[in-house]
């Protein structure tokens, strides 16, 4: 099963990504080009994380524009499995796939360590068997998620967090640290699951967002 | 026709960028200062038309601003 990861100027994780997906039994890593819009036959899409653009504007704005979004676009709404990280999870929510915004950290500071995480949906594509908790590394300036209460009340009854901080890092609502949509096939989330898939550099928590979309896909 | 777009958090978002800048001001010697809000603004310069403004307006909408959290206010420059 092919996992397309798409590059666009200024990503930086990509390279990371590709490399989690091709330690996975079963997934190859494809790299997917922002200005080209063929997402040439893969059965799931990452956006990673890293500084689109330049983080101009506001974090995502400019890099939802691009050819290859208008394509994952399309493939989010066919019900295919996408998943967004950090700079990724940024252009979901610009682009309307994910609820809500990432707005500058609380205490305006970059942040760059450990987290634990709760899974509270293993219903998602990209979640299944995942444990109760997870440590993943966050390394974001703009990871403060944030929306009106409407659309807070809204996506709590419909149970579309995904995972919340054990310990509130960035100032996020609810403590949100990852978010699906109604449909549940786009997830997106702060921690960077392609950085613990190493037990060399950490902990191996990160694995089982692939390991998930190899049992959904099978 | 030059045109000035003003973006701006809603009221009630809270705006940490705003919050340094009156602590700031406090430390200056400013301790009056209640409340600091943060925005930025753009300067387009667009065809003549009668429906110029409006033109811009959907621009702040769909780019500029995000209306998830920012509200926006156009303004035809002299």
């Amino acid at each position: 099963m092919n996992v397309g990861v798409v590059t666009f100027p200024g990503s930086n994780c990509d390279a990371d990504f590709r490399r989690a997906i091709d330690r996975v039994e079963g997934l190859r890593a494809v790299a997917l080009w922002h200005k080209d819009t063929d997402l040439s036959g893969v059965d799931a899409v990452v956006l990673p994380g890293g500084f689109s653009y330049g983080d101009y504007l506001r974090c995502g704005a400019i890099a939802r524009f691009s050819p290859m979004m208008q394509s994952v676009a399309r493939f989010a709404a066919q019900g295919r499995p996408v998943l967004g990280v950090c700079n990724g999870f940024q252009i979901l929510c610009e682009a309307h796939l994910l609820p809500g915004v990432l707005m500058q950290n609380r205490d305006l500071s970059f942040l760059c360590k450990d987290v634990t995480i709760l899974v509270e949906r293993t219903d998602t594509p990209w979640t299944r068997g995942l444990a109760n908790k997870l440590v993943l590394p966050i390394a974001h300036g703009d990871g403060n998620w944030q929306a009106d209460d409407e659309t807070v009340k809204r996506i709590e009854g419909d149970g579309q967090v995904v995972f919340r901080y054990q310990s509130n890092p960035n100032g996020a609502r609810n403590d949100v640290a990852g978010l699906c949509n109604a449909a549940r096939n786009v997830v997106g989330l702060m921690p960077h699951p392609e950085r613990a898939v190493d037990p060399l550099l950490g902990g191996t928590d990160g694995l089982g967002f692939l390991t998930s979309l190899v049992e959904v896909l099978a | 026709m030059k045109v000035r777009v003003f973006v701006g958090l809603k009221p009630g978002v809270l705006d940490p960028a705003g919050e340094a800048v009156k602590g700031g001001l406090h430390h200056l010697g400013y301790p009056d200062v209640a409340s600091v809000r943060c925005g930025k603004f753009f300067d387009l310069d667009v065809a003549d038309g009668p429906d110029a403004e409006a033109r811009v307006a959907k621009m702040a909408d769909q780019l500029l601003a995000n209306p998830v959290i920012e509200s926006f206010r156009v303004e035809v420059l002299p």
